[in-house]
């Protein structure tokens, strides 16, 4: 089914615009109009779907589900959670305070919040249309035990000593009462668990305007980006310069990686161009996941809950994660 | 009445406020309009998910922007119960 989309840039391209398809030019082109018509198209169809299917799901009842579960399965479910749950992470801090609040582990809420950024249904489905199936179970999986590995460390460390007074308020207070803490008629202010179907289809679409909205630009970036590679940078330049071998190429990725703060739906289109150029699995998924995740906006906005030392320990943890995590997979 | 929009001053708590200011003049209703930033309180509401409409010290909606129509009608309830 894909194949439409390269033929629709052959058209375009090479008939439309006379463009050879034998020089750079006409190949970055081609690039850049194939995967901007295919991701645009994916975009719009699978967020509908899955914002369809993830209607009823809301950080409310997440918050009810989790509170009180043992910490075994919680960091897991933590993780798993912040993977599928829609919400906007300008609402990062109130939903560290009220999972706080309830009795929740900060562990199993940074498990939550740490998994989030790095898998969304965008990421998943960009990397599946254009890196294929192994690497975007690879990235799925490394995301979550990110998220759930991150999660026990802080817990272990008694991270909760590093609260700012507010936070530590909403913990105290979720430490007096157990689960019984969410004040009732107060936990889900949105209709539950029976959506209808015209509620579903207003959810969906609404997602679907807002997200596609929001990232279209960066696709047109990323893309861009990832077409001026694809057609200008001498083949085996990357490789050469970036291959494998030089264990530092490893961490120099996720360094660069946090000053651009880009969401994955940007980073994803170059990453295809980079793995094309011969730079390695590992260093190029540890890339994407530090530009993705470590943002500093992000946070400085986290530090209205968090004291310093807190934030640094989180910022070390997830840069070495990121860099082990390439190591590995550059050795596989 | 008293409208509080919760939020933490992202582009969605913004354009929510303008809405519901709009909808409530539309509506001739007397109000006075808040934008709440402070976390605290938020969290004194117990919302999570921003932004989030409170209309006489209750939580009308969160985690989302209604449209005109919606905010007409929670307005219009609010007002009744008053």
């Amino acid at each position: 089914m894909l194949i439409w989309f390269s033929v629709l840039a052959d058209w375009l391209v090479y008939d439309l615009l006379g463009l050879s398809s034998q020089n750079q030019l006409g190949q970055a082109v081609h690039f850049f109009v194939e995967d901007t018509t295919k991701i645009f198209a994916l975009l719009i169809v699978m967020i509908y779907a899955i914002g369809w299917l993830r209607a009823s799901l809301n950080v409310e009842r997440v918050r009810d589900y989790l509170s009180g579960k043992p910490k075994v399965v919680g960091y897991g479910l933590g993780s798993g959670f912040g993977a599928i749950t829609p919400f906007c992470s300008c609402s990062s801090i109130p939903v560290f305070l009220g999972f706080t609040s309830a009795g929740i582990p900060i562990g199993i809420t940074m498990a939550f919040l740490l998994t989030s950024p790095l898998i969304n249904e965008v990421a998943i489905l960009l990397l599946f249309s254009l890196l294929g199936l192994k690497v975007t179970l690879l990235y799925v999986l490394t995301g979550i035990t990110i998220g759930i590995l991150g999660g026990a460390l802080l817990d272990l460390l008694k991270a909760e000593r590093w609260l700012q007074p507010l936070a530590a308020k909403a913990y105290a207070r979720g430490q007096l009462s157990t689960a019984t803490a969410i004040p009732p008629g107060q936990s889900s202010t949105q209709a539950a668990s029976t959506m209808g179907w015209q509620q579903r289809h207003q959810f969906a679409k609404s997602e679907t305007v807002e997200i596609f909205g929001r990232v279209w630009k960066w696709v047109i970036i990323g893309v861009g980006i990832g077409a001026a590679l694809h057609g200008f940078v001498p083949a085996g330049w990357l490789e050469a310069n970036l291959g494998d071998g030089q264990w530092w190429s490893v961490p120099l990725a996720v360094l660069m990686g946090i000053p651009l703060y880009a969401n994955a739906t940007g980073v994803i289109p170059v990453l295809e161009s980079l793995l094309l150029q011969g730079v390695p699995l590992g260093t190029t998924l540890a890339f994407c996941m530090s530009t993705v995740a470590v943002s500093f906006p992000e946070f400085v906005m986290l530090k209205q809950v968090m004291q310093w030392r807190l934030l640094a320990l989180l910022f070390v943890l997830l840069l070495v994660s990121f860099t082990i995590l390439g190591w590995v997979l550059n050795l596989v | 009445m008293k409208i509080e929009i919760l939020g933490s001053g992202c582009k969605k708590c913004t354009n929510l406020a303008a809405d519901v200011e709009q909808v409530a003049k539309g509506l001739a209703l007397d109000f006075e309009l808040e934008k709440v930033t402070d976390m605290t309180t938020i969290l004194d509401y117990g919302v999570m998910s921003t932004p989030a409409i409170v209309i006489n010290g209750v939580v009308m909606s969160a985690g989302n922007v209604p449209s005109h129509a919606e905010i007409e009608l929670l307005l219009n309830q609010a007002n009744n119960t008053q």
